[in-house]
């Protein structure tokens, strides 16, 4: 698999998907920096792998689950208190752009 | 529809399942709490905490992918990563591309076979307010956000596009949400929320034609929103079509109010979710005696419950288009099991389904916890003619009232039971006295005079005589 | 410095009552007191709590009660454990002031072994780096030359250990972050298999490869704090179910017989004067009857790749849920979107942005599969490397690092080099194996040298057993400590 180089706009669409803002300056640091990152995990990318099959979990278990048992809820007065803004019981947020996907 | 045009839909919804506890964590899943009461390190997304899965959100899951006919398979959690505020952890937990259940079909009533994609667990969101004039999205000063959902266990149901009529649609969804009923994973509650459907919609120039660009639209809140959004958005396709245009793939809004589609998003704005192996759960496998389990706990489903009623109907050589009618909505409504117990018990069946489909699912819910012995005793002194109609619905309504108790008791205290004997017999004699050419006439054999009589009695006694009693009495005294 | 006491004679003092709790945490303050201005190992010390927690134990010993495996014994946590009410940072801005509402799990058996938590140690931001340098609240320095870093990312409690500020410290390795600072340090570090001590409450970097673990004096107090914080935890889904552990009592059974494979990729990459104290090391292993080879596991090689595109692929979705919104940090702004940004913009340094981005683009449309599903398969590679390597060998021995402890600001303005600092720890958090580094002798400079040993998956009788052969032969080289 061929990997095309990293260049700017790329480092400026994922920091858009990442919710992050970045200056000109810090746009062309992280630029060079991850280009040189990724050049390195090329030798990654260029290996044939297609028969191996991959690995998420390192310890191999199964069908962990739990009763439908009540547990502890937090405390809404402690849950609240560490919001950066409440209104009415409920977390408040500005204005949002659109609906949910 | 207009000429010649015809349309592809396909359904994906979304069931909140009726579980104790949410899917990952032991918060209550509870509808109607004050907001942010059932919530916890887990559904509020707080650094450090971790999900576990729910034991009994699977089998629900399993029990709808063997009602559906679908393969129960091996089956993982994806993250599906975007920002939303109502979204604690700012990923979905969702099954991507190995859901639990697939390949599955759900028959329609007329016997019209929908594929079922796929039927896969997931986490809803939180619930989201927004502040301002409009109280809509747009608009608002700001929004705020109660995490009580947060966590709660949902089937997403997706059907192949195999529906080529707004019919069929609202026929589908008002089948599976029998069906979602029938396996106790869902209240079926639309206008709750937990049953919310979306439509993907394209429309093709005849049935040989390729598929046409499709759009997806959001929100659809009941049976009827389903069948008028997807007749408005086939319309507006077909519009764009005739005029030149072509149709953008795009997700839309259905407003309710304006009877319209809005746009919501076009392909090109679609998301980057980024779907990656959730590393904080591992892989779930159900083994064969653990789906046999669930199969075997598993009720009769709406078809062959409206398919064992439809038996009884034919033995009783009483099939008729309303009584079909009727088998529907009792199945539909989860009462058909007192209809076959009242059958049982000797009701006559035409009397049974139409005190259930009529009476009894006025109040489906409590019809639902009434006690059957208490239903068959009422309807029998219905058959028996020692109640009236209007006194039998008028003790059923008190019986569902109270969830039960004993229909002669309240028949007796209405006054009911007084017409039965002596006090029938004294009404008819003062009904013969203050008519006698009308008896005269009666006895000398024109029987349709008897509804003279049956006017004056139920006169004096407000609606309370039954009428058959009255005849049978006047026959008696004609001797 | 004071010298330091191990955990087990300190539990044991108290529990007979040679020592009160509230001496020996007096002990350890002073000691802080006078030197943590300078080493900056704590983000913050719970004196007071500490304090109502001895005294606790103290009264648990006056009346006779059993008061725990860890009685007494002053522990420092990472700042990346949860602890009810008492603020958990990451040493990062955005968690400024957070308290968590509740504790987690290897806490509450720590609190229930009778340890006594002194503070939160400070760490290299949301535990992404090398040297403790990326912390938001500025870096921690090195006991043996305060010029130098403590590694990291759990610079700060292999400081605290090392300077005498608690004989016990837990840390969390995703890819070295306990073994390599231990390593800078001086002190013994354990990262236990996967599994074995529950992640619930650890704020998660890399979610497959996170686990937590002690960083100690002494071998023996490692494998007295693994059996106190592993075992089985419901409320962590990757928690293996299995009896907890118990490998204190096996640590002197030696190593007769064992095989011995020293790891030949990892001596690649070392320094001359690390090589040579490895295989003194190897040394002390045949010395004590075990049979050491030499042996190669090349796909090591592919580790350093595959890990920074799998953690921060893990990374980017675990650091998501900084949005502003529930808890923490929030800058405001005209919408959600424009507020999520600019807090995050302005909480996270530059070290947590950039893996942000980097497994934002290893997970994005188009590179999914050429990077972090290729990194996923490579991580079987890796796996199937180790299980070769370990047919013949009961453990793995190499050096815990490249090189000793590099100077305070040397590697900030070139991440790839600080990467390569974990070019030896990252493959077992790759397989999910144990592995620990043990003080041995020191560098040309003087200073510590770590080695490392590496097992297989849930081997942790056979890798103690060894680690404690090989501390007993850097205690009888002498000078072990600089
Ligand atoms: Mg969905
Ligand atoms: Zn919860």
């Amino acid at each position: 698999m061929d990997t095309p180089r990293l260049t700017r706009d790329d480092v400026a669409h994922v920091a858009g998907l990442a919710r992050l803002h970045l200056t000109d300056e810090e746009l062309d640091l992280f630029t060079g920096q991850l280009a040189v990152v990724l050049d390195h995990a090329a030798d990654v990318a260029l290996l044939d792998l297609a028969d191996v099959p991959p690995t998420a979990h390192a310890m191999a278990v199964t069908n962990v689950l739990r009763p439908d048992t009540p547990g502890l809820t937090v405390d809404r007065a402690e849950v609240l208190a560490a919001a950066p803004s409440v209104e009415d019981h409920r977390f408040r947020v500005p204005r949002i752009l659109g609906e949910a996907p | 529809m207009t000429d010649g045009w015809v349309m592809v839909i396909g359904l994906e919804v979304h069931c909140e399942l009726k579980t104790t506890t949410k899917l990952f964590c032991g918060c209550p899943n509870m509808f109607g709490n004050e907001p942010n009461t059932n919530v916890c390190p887990v559904c509020l997304g707080l650094p450090g905490s971790l999900p576990v899965l729910n034991q009994k959100a699977v089998e629900l899951a399993m029990a709808i992918g063997t009602a559906l006919n679908c393969d129960i398979r091996p089956s993982t959690f994806h993250r599906k990563n975007y920002f939303y505020p109502d979204q604690a952890k700012d990923y979905q937990i969702s099954q991507y591309d190995e859901p639990i259940n697939v390949d599955g079909w759900l028959e329609l009533p007329d016997g019209f076979r929908v594929g079922i994609e796929r039927a896969h667990m997931e986490e809803d969101t939180g619930k989201t307010t927004h502040v301002g004039a409009t109280g809509r999205i747009h608009g608002a000063d700001y929004s705020l956000v109660d995490y009580n959902r947060s966590g709660v266990p949902l089937v997403e149901i997706v059907s192949d596009p195999d529906l080529r009529t707004s019919a069929q649609a609202r026929a589908y969804v008002t089948e599976l949400r029998s069906v979602l009923v029938a396996t106790g994973a869902s209240d079926g509650k639309m206008e709750e929320g937990s049953m919310r459907v979306d439509a993907n919609v394209s429309v093709r120039r005849s049935a040989d034609d390729p598929f046409g660009t499709r759009c997806e639209i959001k929100n659809l809140n009941s049976v009827r929103s389903v069948g008028r959004a997807i007749d408005y958005e086939a319309g507006r396709q077909i519009a764009l079509i005739e005029s030149g245009d072509r149709v953008m793939q795009q997700t839309r809004h259905w407003d309710e109010d304006a009877g319209r589609t809005v746009t919501l998003r076009s392909k090109e704005d679609a998301y980057d979710y980024r779907y990656f192996l959730e590393p904080d759960l591992v892989p779930l496998v159900p083994d064969a005696d653990w789906k046999a389990a669930v199969a075997d706990a598993l009720g009769m489903m709406p078809a062959q419950r409206r398919a064992r009623l439809a038996d009884l109907l034919s033995d009783a050589g009483s099939v008729t288009d309303a009584r079909t009618e009727q088998v529907a909505t009792v199945v539909d409504l989860g009462l058909d099991d007192l209809v076959v117990e009242a059958i049982a018990g000797g009701i006559p069946t035409a009397l049974a389904l139409a005190r259930t489909a009529n009476e009894a699912a006025t109040d489906p819910e409590a019809a639902r916890q009434l006690d059957t012995g208490s239903y068959v005793a009422l309807l029998s002194m219905e058959a028996a003619g020692t109640l009236s109609a209007t006194q039998a619905k008028t003790v059923l309504a008190e019986l569902l009232a109270a969830g039960g108790g004993d229909p002669s008791a309240i028949a007796r205290e209405k006054g009911f039971e007084a017409m039965s004997d002596n006090s029938l017999s004294a009404t008819v004699a003062q009904a013969i006295e203050g008519n006698p050419d009308e008896w005269a006439r009666y006895c000398a054999g024109e029987d349709k005079l008897a509804q003279v009589f049956i006017g004056q009695v139920m006169k004096s006694t407000r609606g309370q005589a039954n009428g058959k009693a009255v005849v049978t009495e006047l026959q008696r005294l004609r001797g | 410095m004071t010298p330091p006491r191990s955990a087990l004679d300190l539990a044991a003092a108290i529990r007979n009552g040679e020592a009160s709790a509230v001496e020996v945490l007096d002990d350890y303050l002073a000691v802080i007191d006078a030197h943590d201005g300078e080493i900056h190992a704590f983000n913050l010390v719970t004196r007071d709590a500490a304090r109502a927690q001895a005294t606790a134990i103290d009264q648990r010993v006056a009346s006779g009660e059993h008061p725990g495996l860890l009685a007494g014994v002053p522990v420092a946590l990472k700042d990346n454990l949860c602890t009810r009410g008492v603020p958990t940072t990451c040493s990062s801005r955005i968690l400024d002031g957070w308290r968590p509402p509740y504790d987690a799990t290897v806490v509450t058996r720590l609190r229930e072994a009778g340890a006594v938590m002194v503070g939160k140690t400070n760490m290299d931001e949301f535990a992404m780096g090398s040297s403790t340098e990326s912390s938001a609240f500025g870096p921690t320095r090195n006991p043996h030359d305060t010029s130098r870093v403590p590694g990291g990312s759990s610079g700060g409690s292999a400081a605290a250990v090392a300077a005498g500020f608690a004989p016990v410290a837990l840390g969390s390795d995703t890819g070295g972050s306990i073994r390599q600072p231990a390593a800078l340090c001086g002190v013994v570090g354990m990262k236990p298999t996967y599994g074995t001590v529950s992640r619930y409450g650890l704020v998660a970097f890399a979610s497959s490869l996170d686990q937590i673990g002690p960083l100690t004096t002494t071998v023996a107090d490692a494998a007295l704090v693994f059996d106190v914080i592993g075992g089985h935890d419901p409320a962590d889904s990757t928690s293996l179910d299995r009896p907890a552990p118990r490998v204190l009592s096996v640590l002197d059974e030696g190593i007769q017989g064992m095989t011995v494979g020293v790891l030949t990729e990892f001596l690649e990459d070392a320094d001359a004067d690390v090589v040579a104290r490895t295989r003194q090391a190897a040394e002390a292993c045949a010395a004590a009857g075990a049979r050491v080879e030499e042996i190669s596991v090349p796909e090591v090689r592919l580790g350093l790749s595959a890990y920074y595109l799998i953690a921060p692929a893990e990374a980017s979705s675990n650091l998501a849920r900084y949005d502003g919104v529930r808890f923490g940090l929030r800058v405001d702004a005209e919408d959600t979107t424009a507020m999520n940004t600019a807090t995050r913009s302005v909480g996270f340094g530059a070290e947590v942005k950039r893996r942000i981005m980097l497994g934002t683009y290893a997970l994005s449309a188009g590179y999914m599969d050429a990077y972090y599903g290729q990194a996923l398969r490579v991580r079987t590679k890796i796996i199937e490397g180790f299980a070769r390597a370990y047919r013949r060998c009961d453990v793995l021995l190499g050096p815990t690092t490249p090189s000793t402890a590099f100077s305070i600001g040397a590697k900030v303005g070139d991440p790839m080099t600080m990467y390569l600092s974990d070019v030896c720890t990252i493959p077992t958090n790759l397989a999910g194996h144990p592995a620990i580094s043990i003080p041995f002798g020191s560098g040309d400079d003087g200073l510590p040298v770590g080695v490392q040993l590496l097992a297989p998956a849930l081997a942790e009788n056979t890798l103690l057993r060894a680690a404690a052969v090989i501390e007993a032969a850097a205690a009888s080289m002498g000078g072990s400590r600089s």
